[in-house]
């Protein structure tokens, strides 16, 4: 079984979830660019993390056999700190480099009007770089976010079938689908979705723009819930293909859109005994 | 590249991108790209040597540096943004913001270009951030011909024990066996590593007996390209 997970922040994961990622069949993954637990306090402490998503992350990732890729964007919690928003004349010295397939994530927090203008510009950036978009609809007042949601992005240069909406559920599932968005689902231990709820989902709406993600990072979150998911399934009576479409085809026709998925392992080269990772508790 | 087969960040290819003439190397990349990617290489060399304008914040050729991974490929893509980078005529204020502001892969051809675009040992501050990083990547780019002749002495013995300690290859340290006859400061911290190694119960790496072999030649007098500064 081949996995894709389309969200999962693996600046906040071990090298052992690497390695139990690739075990349980994750050979691709896209890390979008969000917060950090806690407030960041200029512009240079996101030039930072982007520079570990297209240095140093995928380099972690390749030792394990994965391929990394990442979106990048002002994320929705910070998108109203003045001190963050001039990252925003950043972004398209970024917005150019290989392995960057979207813009992400965007969206809203708490529905405010600089959240509606870093949500707009950054749906501009995304249409004038050839860019897909991951949209981050939010987890308080959902309905009515993904409605403002699905409203500003009818008003952008992005159509969309370029627009991945993200955190749906049983609430939020068909306006998405009817938008013709592309539909992600989270898979949270106690929050968001669980296996059985996204199975009964992918019953009802079928497969068809559906990706389904761990969104694991440094809160209570599981890097396998994609493999659950798939388990979960098949156990359902979901052919393999079906699985297959869901967890790896989908993903790939969604980020496929930047032209810039590479999906041999970045750096393979150095993905053997005695490397720096590996070594490292020596 | 000598080997277009082989992996495209192995220690030996960087180090073939870094001693490969431009020339020779566009003429051996044209033969491995198909037409497409071939036609984008040579108007992006067009244009680098043209310095036509912006691409918002950036220069055009910068983004065609930054684009390059996905229109030649990852294996031909340090080879394209070397050939880039010349034919900006990249100076080392140049060189520094691509390394500054680029990808792991844009930083690491930088690394090869240096020993192609900057004569002095003023790009040294880019070894050194490489040498810095955990990515093998990046470190068996930095240990290339420009550090050879510019990398002063503590600095260049660190580097080799870093290649052992993260497992890059030391046979594409340029210049190993010149640069470590004689040095009997680089043959102690060898010599305790092994110890370290052993006392720990680990196998000490059979790149480390080769470098010790060299430290046991005698000195030689250093060429007229001596690295500069002075040990720290």
């Amino acid at each position: 079984m081949r996995i894709f997970d389309p969200h999962i922040h693996m600046t906040s994961r071990t090298t052992d979830d690497y390695e139990a990622m690739y075990a349980a069949g994750v050979r691709a993954l896209v890390e979008p660019s969000f917060w950090l637990g806690q407030p960041r306090t200029s512009p240079s402490s996101f030039l930072d993390y982007f520079d570990s998503l297209l240095g140093w992350e995928p380099f972690r990732a390749a030792q394990y056999g994965i391929a990394h890729h990442c979106t990048l964007a002002l994320n929705p919690k910070e998108a109203g700190d003045p001190r963050c928003v001039p990252v925003l004349d950043e972004l398209p010295r970024y917005l150019v480099k290989d392995r960057v397939v979207a813009v992400g994530e965007i969206g809203y927090d708490s529905m405010t009007p600089a959240e509606d203008t870093a949500l707009a510009a950054q749906l501009q950036l995304a249409a004038d770089h050839g860019l897909p978009a991951l949209v981050h609809t939010p987890h308080r007042d959902k309905l009515a976010g993904l409605r403002r949601t699905l409203d500003v992005v009818r008003e952008s240069a992005l159509p969309p079938d370029h627009v991945l909406v993200d955190h749906l559920n049983e609430t939020t599932v068909k306006e998405a689908k009817d938008s013709g968005c592309w539909l992600g689902f989270s898979v949270y231990p106690e929050t968001k979705m669980d296996e059985g709820r996204m199975v009964a989902i992918l019953r009802e709406y079928g497969p068809e723009r559906v990706l389904v993600n761990s969104a694991a990072d440094w809160g209570r979150s599981d890097p396998l819930k994609t493999r659950k998911v798939a388990d979960t399934m098949l156990g359902d009576g979901f052919t393999e293909d079906e699985v297959d479409r869901v967890l790896w085809r989908n993903p790939v026709a969604f980020y496929g859109i930047s032209g810039r998925l590479d999906l041999a392992p970045a750096g393979t080269a150095a993905t053997h005994e005695g490397n720096s990772i590996l070594r490292g508790g020596e | 590249m000598t080997h277009p087969h082989a992996a495209p960040d192995t220690a030996a290819s960087g180090a073939s991108l870094a001693r490969t003439p431009p020339e020779e190397l566009h003429a051996r990349l044209g033969t491995h790209l198909d037409a497409a990617a071939s036609a984008w290489l040579d108007r992006s060399l067009d244009e680098a040597a043209a310095h036509p304008g912006a691409h918002g914040p950036i220069s055009v050729w910068e983004l065609r540096l930054a684009e390059a991974g996905r229109r030649c490929g990852p294996v031909h893509a340090d080879a394209a943004r070397v050939l880039i980078l010349h034919a900006a005529r990249a100076d080392t204020t140049a060189l520094t913001r691509v390394y500054r502001q680029g990808t792991a892969d844009e930083r690491r051809a930088v690394l090869h270009a240096l020993a192609h675009l900057v004569p002095g040992p003023e790009a040294l501050p880019l070894v050194e951030d490489a040498l810095r990083t955990n990515d093998t990547r990046l470190v068996a780019a930095a240990v290339g011909p420009y550090a050879a002749r510019h990398l002063a002495t503590h600095l260049w013995r660190h580097a080799v024990l870093k290649c052992l300690f993260t497992g890059v290859s030391v046979a594409g340290v340029t210049d190993l066996a010149r640069r470590a006859r004689g040095d009997a400061e680089l043959a102690r911290m060898l010599r305790d590593y092994a110890a370290e190694r052993t006392a720990a119960g680990r196998p000490v790496p059979d790149d480390l007996h080769r470098v010790l072999a060299l430290t046991e030649s005698a000195p030689t007098p250093p060429p007229a390209d001596a690295p500069h500064g002075k040990e720290s």
